[in-house]
């Protein structure tokens, strides 16, 4: 599982480190939901959520305004601990002393930001949840094509890479060559995208290795795209039997979800760029509710159908 | 299948180069071999994957071979990446 820290948040976020730098740990953030310790600066802290980031807004720093200054320390130590990864302040909201105390004693970072504590609670889940969420490296090429993520995989040498390429040069968009790492960022939904490292490359046999965004433009390449379909490239087994109607949907299983998968034969002289393309516009197809096959079945169903009223 | 846990002797970790050979050495047998490493999982013929691991000198990779010829497969990957140059 990818690691958060604070630091991750004042990067993507741009917040400002309002206490000492020396005295602040980076603790990794645990889960993504977001902590509003109204509750706690009242004086209840029975069931205060420590491992969440806090946030704190007008609401809060208002009522801890009206606190005598003896209890302002307590509830401010109270918010501190070492579990906790974050308190961060919305609104440009200043930080008092007495926070600033309590948070260096125990490392905890407090930051602040001038957005308002709904948009940057909303922001926050958002970042978390695609962040912590379960991760896996595939082995295989995810590209872009009309708008659908398909993910080519196959075993090594069976020509995903020169597929890719062929398919950039269609105009359709690489996301990621040989290791695709995909999360799964809601129920349902797998995101891909390419190791920071290998972003943007592409590995061709013969060529070697070649950078598709200074080759192509920044119009060939994507950073991330949501996975819709998988498609298998094996080498042609004369015994196996292959779909000839596209009538049955296979799928895969990737975390929780079901990925529509189809597999395609490679065999010398098919042109697996046009197959590929045309996959993924068939699916869309489908998607938007026609289905060539189902359609073809019931044509042929009708047909049998009125050539056995005409016997009788 | 066979897994073993190894530390990269070479001195320079899996560079370009060096992780470019061992995807030649790979190549050679047709089992499945894998390398996992913090938690990623990556096909050890695919050169983009292995780079894309950053392997460094001393860290530790697990391999996992499957396959008819998964024996001498992990002999000769164990060999490579024990060599010290």
């Amino acid at each position: 599982m990818a690691e958060v820290t604070a630091k991750d948040l004042i990067e993507e976020f741009d917040f400002k480190l309002l206490n000492d730098e020396d005295a602040v740990a980076f603790r990794p953030v645990s889960t993504s939901d977001i902590s509003r310790p109204g509750i706690e600066m009242a004086g209840y802290f029975t069931y205060y959520p420590a491992k969440r980031i806090q946030l704190l807004g007008k609401t809060e720093m208002s009522f801890y305004d009206e606190l005598d200054r003896e209890t302002q320390v307590e509830r401010m130590e109270g918010l501190c601990t070492y579990d906790t990864p974050a308190i961060i302040l919305s609104r440009g909201l200043e930080a008092p002393e007495s926070l600033k105390e309590a948070a260096d004693r125990v490392g905890v970072p407090v930051l602040s930001s001038p957005i308002t504590t709904t948009r940057l609670s909303s922001q926050l889940t958002t970042f978390l949840e695609s962040r912590l969420a379960p991760m896996t490296a595939i082995h295989g090429v995810l590209i872009d094509i009309y708008g659908i993520g398909v993910m080519i995989t196959g075993s090594s040498g069976v020509g995903k890479s020169e597929t890719a390429l062929d398919l950039v040069r269609r105009g359709h968009r690489l996301v990621a060559d040989d290791s695709v790492e995909i999360r799964q960022e809601h129920d349902g939904i797998l995101v891909g995208r390419a190791p920071d490292l290998i972003k943007h490359l592409l590995e061709i046999r013969g060529l070697g290795i070649i950078n598709v965004m200074t080759l192509f433009g920044a119009g060939a390449v994507r950073n991330y795209k949501r996975i819709g379909l998988s498609i298998d490239l094996e080498i042609w087994d004369q015994k196996k039997q292959y779909d000839r109607l596209g009538l049955d949907e296979e799928t895969i299983k990737i975390f929780d979800t079901h990925l529509p998968k189809i597999t395609i034969p490679v065999r010398p002289g098919r042109n697996l760029a046009v197959i590929i393309e045309v996959a993924a516009m068939n699916f869309r197809l489908k998607r938007m509710g026609i289905n060539a096959a189902e359609q073809f079945s019931e044509r042929l169903n009708n047909v049998i159908e009125d050539g056995d009223k005409e016997e009788f | 299948m066979i897994e073993k846990t190894i530390t990269v002797k070479r001195k320079t970790g899996l560079q370009a180069r060096p992780a470019a050979l061992f995807v030649q050495e790979a190549n050679r047998f047709s089992s499945e071999i894998f390398i996992e490493k913090d938690g990623k999982n990556v096909n050890a013929k695919s050169i983009m994957g292995i780079m894309s691991l950053a392997v460094g000198a001393n860290k530790d990779i697990h391999l996992k071979v499957d396959g008819p010829d998964e024996q001498a497969a992990m002999e000769a990957l164990v060999d490579f990446v024990g060599q010290e140059e």
